[in-house]
């Protein structure tokens, strides 16, 4: 809401410059003074102010522009307070403050986890009082930080990769952008979709989903830097390699949380291959990150 | 596939109104997945078919009102811009 203020003192400036050709608007009536061209601050403050003020600002003396000021600021006030309002209805500001509470611990440590999985051996993620930790105190916590961070990065090093086989142009930044966020959508779609129709009862929020399939970007972060470092023999070790420490986190990780609602189910009047389903989607959600990793790659390591 | 955000509204759209567009009488209730066969079981869990069934109904009489804004916004769009 800065640059609301900013961009408003500056028309006001510019209406002034256009002014100041002297006495379109206002009596120049100070004495001898020609028409002095500086743009924006100047000389028609003194000519129209009614109170004695000396220098101080020559922009608040002119009442008018003094006015549509404050008036432009309260405005912006009021559209930042609405703004807040309506974004906070739809996405509550503290969840999703509590997928960021991260410390360089605790990153240090997942990405460890996520290229290297196999020595990790409690997967459980603590609760306090029946609340998730936050990340800072348990590894096993899903987070955005990391996601996040990855996907940019996935972006720059698209833009790097597609630069060294000279077919970089500003537009395909772009289109790589929103290819990968259309398919993280796309992902997160489906997952709560089945998890809705098999009527899992867990505690995955979006949020969590969305960490979860964020986290594949880590993977394709080193799939690519190896590839290009190492050239495509790189590129396909690093892909498998990536590959089976993505499946293995991701079901460990969704084992925890999707599975283990079947103790809750005591009636068992639901149909009998009910766990059969639940282990399908954790099993389909595992294998479809490396298809995506390959797909959103390939065509930057030849 | 290059995927711009503009093509996933477009199939967010038309699958939305692929789902409000299936009629209860003439259609569901013909195919024996109307209203009617929906609640079927009790407890906590009902299956598979009862979830898709109350989704689509759920669908049709949310959805109903923005369709239509949403739809005619697209329409007047394509006519003025191609």
């Amino acid at each position: 809401m800065t640059t609301c203020r900013v961009t408003s003192l500056t028309i006001f400036a510019k209406q002034r410059g256009r002014a100041g050709p002297p006495t379109v608007l206002f009596e120049d009536t100070s004495s001898g003074a020609p028409a002095m061209r500086t743009p924006g601050y100047n000389m028609a403050g003194p000519a129209n102010e009614m109170q004695g003020d000396p220098a101080g600002n020559n922009l608040f003396t002119d009442p008018m522009a003094n006015a549509a000021m404050m008036y432009g600021s309260s405005l912006a006030n009021t559209g930042k307070d609405m703004v807040n309002k309506e974004f906070s209805r739809f996405v509550s500001v503290n969840k999703l403050k509590y997928f960021f509470a991260v410390d360089t611990r605790y990153v240090l440590k997942k990405l460890m986890i996520l290229l290297f999985p196999y020595t990790h051996q409690d997967w459980e993620v603590r609760y306090h009082r029946d609340t998730p930790l936050t990340p800072r105190q348990d590894v096993n916590a899903p987070d955005l930080y990391i996601p996040t961070m990855a996907f940019i990065t996935y972006i720059l090093l698209t833009g790097m990769a597609l630069g060294i086989q000279q077919r970089f142009s500003p537009e395909v930044l772009g289109l790589c952008a929103s290819t990968a966020l259309v398919w993280i959508i796309i992902e997160v779609l489906v997952m709560l979709l089945s998890l809705y129709l098999l009527t899992v009862h867990s505690d995955l929020s979006t949020f969590d989903l969305i960490a979860y399939s964020g986290y594949k970007y880590v993977g394709m972060i080193f799939t690519v830097l190896c590839g290009l470092l190492f050239g495509s023999d790189g590129y396909y070790v690093a892909l498998a390699w990536s590959s089976c420490a993505l499946m293995f986190f991701i079901v460990r990780s969704l084992k925890m949380k999707i599975l283990p609602s079947i103790s809750h189910d005591t009636m068992g009047t639901g149909p009998s291959n009910k766990p059969q389903f639940r282990l399908y989607i954790t099993v389909a959600t595992a294998v479809f990150q490396p298809i995506i990793i390959y797909w959103l790659t390939s065509h930057l390591v030849r | 596939m290059a995927f711009t955000l503009y093509s996933l509204i477009q199939t967010l759209i038309l699958c939305v109104n692929a789902i409000a567009v299936l009629h209860e009488e003439r259609f569901l209730s013909k195919m024996g997945w109307g209203v009617d066969h929906g609640v079927g079981g009790f407890g906590d869990d009902p299956g598979v078919k009862a979830q898709i069934l109350n989704l689509i109904r759920s669908v049709r009489t949310i959805m109903r009102v923005p369709l239509i804004i949403v739809n005619s916004g697209c329409i007047v769009l394509l006519l003025l811009f191609g």
